[in-house]
């Protein structure tokens, strides 16, 4: 077990910086992980803490160990990090049993000590019997716990996993979720998880680092994430939060201050100390919008019912803000049909800090 | 920290250490040692060598000979290899693998063994003519003799590499690029000319390019043809000066060697000029478009093509054996007459041709576990390395096979002709200065398949490794090589395949004591003794079609192409 720091990592390839400036430290037995769109830069992070690129300044520290500078890298076979792929990456030409012990081997172990890790590991992961199986005879799901065996037996400081439900089928994910959570709480190893599926690092993860653009630009927990997303692209990325402009009436008094926004007034979380202030932005979510025919709100039009079984995902145009669509849902019965006027309440929301949109 | 920094850089700085030095000495140090011959005999730079040799009329002679037969080889090969391609790749054509298979089959076979093939096909002596008593009589000349013979077996030969880089043209050609063109209105045979053909100049041009310096470079057909009417190319005129003259005309053969060499490379750029005119890229992929239905004609195609494959593989083949089997020049093949008694000639009794089997053997087996050997890590430097300029490593091991043998031959023996310096060693007239000119000239054939291996692996199978805690020595050991193995394996069986009858290069080098097959049998041929030669034929293409056999069992763990005769 260890901690891990990044510290004002940059990695540029030939004409742009894949990572930019990141420091993100992840503490003893956490569970952090890295979310952001493809292309944000999350795999080369990845690499770059493994060992496989060489950052092109800052620094990564495992424990208390510089593992990467500008001055140098050790060797990925030298890190005694655990990696669990997104492929599951098993040799083909080797059985299950292994596959799970080639570490074991390679550091040149005791046989029947060797043995006995693997029977362990193979164990953990509820495949015990199925050794001398060869990869192409598995299912998915027992491969990804394969990869999973393969890794923990070298007991790493640290287990990197990389997108590894993406080639799973659904019901697979949800099963295997449960058990990456469980193998977390069992061992208690730092793991650093990169996805692209927010469920996923939502249900798993103690803190999230959100991608964009090589940068991170937020690093939270999943609650704080939700309802205090720190700039605009936090905002939008996290459940598809809304953005409305707004200006701020008041200052912050417990947590709270006034804004107008849609021509109406309303009360939003903010952080301690904002004051009042002309072009802001808030940030509000789909349970936080109503419909209130007859009380205070705004009114607009309904662009588009899409009933999704249960409840309908409604299309709202304010009058206030033609340019501007906000989405909501209203269970059944559905009383809204596309075209019509309709008034709507917010009733709370989020004020994005200054400074920080991206 | 420094300390396991450098470490870890160490075993991968010993690998690439190490392939370069592999690699100069096998490709760059003959060719260099050649070009200095050239422009500075002697040591100081100087004309002489050139301008001696181009004062010299049988050099002219022989070069436009060499064009003769080089353009006219490669007009034929390029005719039929594309039609043969295109009525294979796209028509519904009934027994397609077995028709890939005998068609690719003169590829495996060496050239001067399909001389010696189609010679006793139509020579009055012909056993197979005999049969019908359609034979000339004896003293007739035999037609192949001529220049028009020498062009039909280069067509013969290297018909199948064109076909091999025209199919797989063909094979990526998307279906909808057909199919708009049949819904704008066009027929079959307009699809074919003004779309299909069209798209395919690239593979034509490079498939024309290689049948080209193959022609160029062809050493036994126009050995077995040529020489006998007196009609020399550039490879069969240095053979004949080295053998008259020995080390002393070593600095003339040196410069019609790198002439070959220019008249190849010539051909190459040309491909790569005409090439460039027009975009000729294909974007999309998707499947192969559906085959044409010949319909009526399917039987009459067929029908076709199977001749063909009679005409080119079995007829000779068959003529082959039948020699085989005569015991004397001349002799008529009956029941009464047949033997085997030149097979145990061949085998037992004659010293030189006894030496020769031996020496084959172990040079073909030595040339391919050492590729192989080589390849692997060569190829993980190519394939996955890091480096730009590792990627030029491939176009210097390419070099040896790319010229003709001829050059690397004569670049070998300016190389060791005297001890190797500070170790005395004597190559020179030794079974190892052929040991070496197989390892430079073959290396490639082992190397390309495992590139092909390399990109089909995914990556994070090393990945995986490193982070377990293996080194790259422990990497390549435990799961690269076990992954690549196939790969590289079959490259070494073709390896095999092709130097077990090798000619062109140990021709030029070979000494008493360490004949090859392919010289005894060239010169059991010039001193009239057909029949031995043909029995030693029969025997080397016994062993290539089993080996052919044996590989195929890789064929399912092979990226494919690699087994050039598998459809």
């Amino acid at each position: 077990m260890a901690r891990l720091s990044l510290d004002h990592v940059t990695k540029s390839f030939a004409n742009f910086d894949a990572v930019k400036d990141v420091s993100i430290d992840v503490a003893d037995g956490e569970f952090l992980a890295v979310l952001g769109p493809s292309g944000c830069g999350k795999t080369t992070l990845l690499r770059l803490v493994a060992g496989f690129e060489k950052v092109t300044s800052g620094a990564i520290r495992i424990g208390s160990d510089v593992v990467s500078s500008s001055v140098g890298s050790v060797a990925p076979e030298k890190r005694r990090v655990g990696i669990v792929f997104q492929n599951y990456a098993l040799w083909p030409h080797m059985t299950v049993a292994e596959n799970i012990g080639y570490s074991l081997k390679v550091a040149k172990l005791d046989k029947t000590v060797a043995r006995q890790k693997v029977e362990d590991a193979l164990a953990l992961v509820n495949l015990q019997g199925l050794g001398q199986r060869r990869p192409a005879n598995l299912s998915g799901g027992q491969r990804q716990r394969v990869a999973l065996a393969r890794c923990l037996v070298a007991a790493p400081s640290l287990v990197l996993f990389d997108e590894p439900l993406a080639n799973l089928d659904v019901h697979l994910r949800a099963s295997m979720e449960d058990e990456f959570a469980a193998f977390h709480k069992r061992t208690g190893t730092t793991i650093v998880y990169i996805t692209h599926d927010q469920a996923e690092a939502m249900a798993l993860a103690d803190r999230i680092a959100v991608m964009d653009h090589g940068r991170v630009a937020q690093l939270a927990t999943p609650r704080e994430l939700y309802h205090e997303p720190a700039n605009e692209m936090v905002a939008s990325f996290i459940s598809q939060g809304i953005l409305l402009p707004a200006d701020v009436l008041t200052g912050e008094d417990g947590g709270h201050c006034k804004v107008r926004a849609l021509g109406t007034e309303l009360v939003v979380r903010c952080r301690p100390g904002e004051r009042p202030r002309a072009g802001a932005k808030i940030c509000c979510r789909s349970a936080d919008l109503d419909v209130s025919p007859h009380g205070p709100g705004f009114d607009g039009l309904v662009k588009r019912v899409i009933y999704q079984g249960g409840a309908a995902r409604i299309e709202f145009t304010p009058a206030a803000g033609p340019d501007l669509t906000l989405h909501f849902e209203q269970p059944d019965p559905v009383t809204l049909e596309s075209g019509a006027q309709a008034r709507l309440r917010i009733r709370s929301g989020w004020l994005i800090p200054v400074g920080t949109a991206s | 920290m420094s300390t396991r920094i450098r470490e870890s850089r160490g075993q991968e700085m010993a690998l690439t250490a190490a392939v370069t030095i592999v690699i100069v000495l096998l490709s760059l140090l003959p060719m260099l040692r050649l070009i200095k011959e050239i422009v500075a005999p002697g040591g100081t730079l100087s004309t002489v060598a050139i301008e001696a040799g181009l004062r010299s009329p049988a050099t002219w002679i022989a070069t436009w000979h060499t064009l003769v037969v080089g353009i006219g080889g490669t007009l034929l090969a390029v005719l039929s290899g594309t039609l043969v391609a295109v009525l294979v790749s796209l028509t519904d054509i009934r027994g397609r693998s077995a028709l890939v298979l005998c068609y690719v089959m003169p590829l495996m076979i060496a050239p001067q063994v399909t001389a010696l093939a189609w010679l006793q096909l139509f020579g009055p002596a012909s056993p197979f003519l005999k049969l019908f008593g359609a034979a000339p009589p004896l003293g007739t000349k035999n037609p192949l003799y001529s220049t028009s013979g020498i062009i039909l077996l280069l067509g013969v030969q290297y018909g199948p590499l064109v076909f091999l880089l025209v199919r797989a043209g063909l094979r990526k050609l998307p279906r909808e690029l057909v199919e708009a063109a049949r819904a704008g209105g066009a027929g079959r045979f307009t699809v074919l000319v003004t779309i299909v053909l069209p798209l395919m100049t690239p593979s034509i041009m490079a498939a024309a390019a290689l049948a080209f310096v193959s022609c160029v470079g062809n050493f036994g057909i126009p050995a077995f043809l040529g020489i006998p009417a007196n009609y020399l190319v550039l490879p069969t005129l240095i053979y004949q000066k080295l053998a008259g003259g020995g080390p002393a005309v070593l600095g003339e053969t040196a410069f019609l060697s790198v002439l070959i060499g220019v008249i190849a490379m010539a051909g190459i750029l040309a491909q790569e000029l005409m090439s460039r005119r027009r975009d000729y890229r294909i974007s999309s992929t998707s499947l192969p478009a559906e085959p044409y239905e010949l319909g009526r004609w399917r039987p009459v195609v067929q029908a076709g093509m199977w001749l063909l494959i009679v005409l080119v593989l079995f007829l000779p083949l068959f003529g082959l054996v039948l020699t085989s089997l005569v015991p004397g020049y001349g002799i008529a093949l009956t029941a009464k007459t047949a033997t085997l008694d030149n097979y145990r000639f061949v085998l037992f009794e004659h010293d030189a041709a006894n030496r020769a089997f031996f020496n084959s053997f172990w040079l073909s087996i030595a040339a391919a576990f050492f590729a192989v050997v080589v390849a692997v890590p060569v190829g993980y430097l190519i394939a996955w390395g890091r480096q730009r300029w590792v990627r030029l490593l491939n176009l210097a091991v390419e070099l040896p096979y790319a010229l003709p043998g001829v050059v690397l031959a004569i670049a070998s023996l300016l190389l060791f002709l005297r001890p190797i310096p500070l170790t005395g060693i004597q190559l020179y007239n030794t079974v190892w200065i052929i040991l070496y000119a197989y390892f430079a000239r073959f290396l490639v054939l082992a190397l390309r398949p495992t590139i092909s291996g390399y990109h089909q692996i995914d990556r994070a199978l090393e990945e995986a490794a490193q982070v377990a805690g293996a080194g790259l020595f422990t990497r390549m050991r435990t799961i690269i090589f076990p992954l690549v193995a196939p790969a590289a394996i079959a490259g070494g069986l073709l390896i095999f395949m092709t130097a077990l009858s090798e000619l062109t290069v140990s021709a030029l080098l070979w000494s008493s004591g360490s004949e090859t097959i392919g010289v005894v049998m060239f010169s059991f041929e010039q001193g009239g003794d057909s029949n031995y030669a043909a029995a030693m034929s029969v025997i080397t293409v016994a062993v290539t079609f089993v080996l052919m056999l044996v590989t195929n069992l890789l064929a399912p763990y092979l990226p494919s192409g690699v087994l050039p005769w598998r459809d």
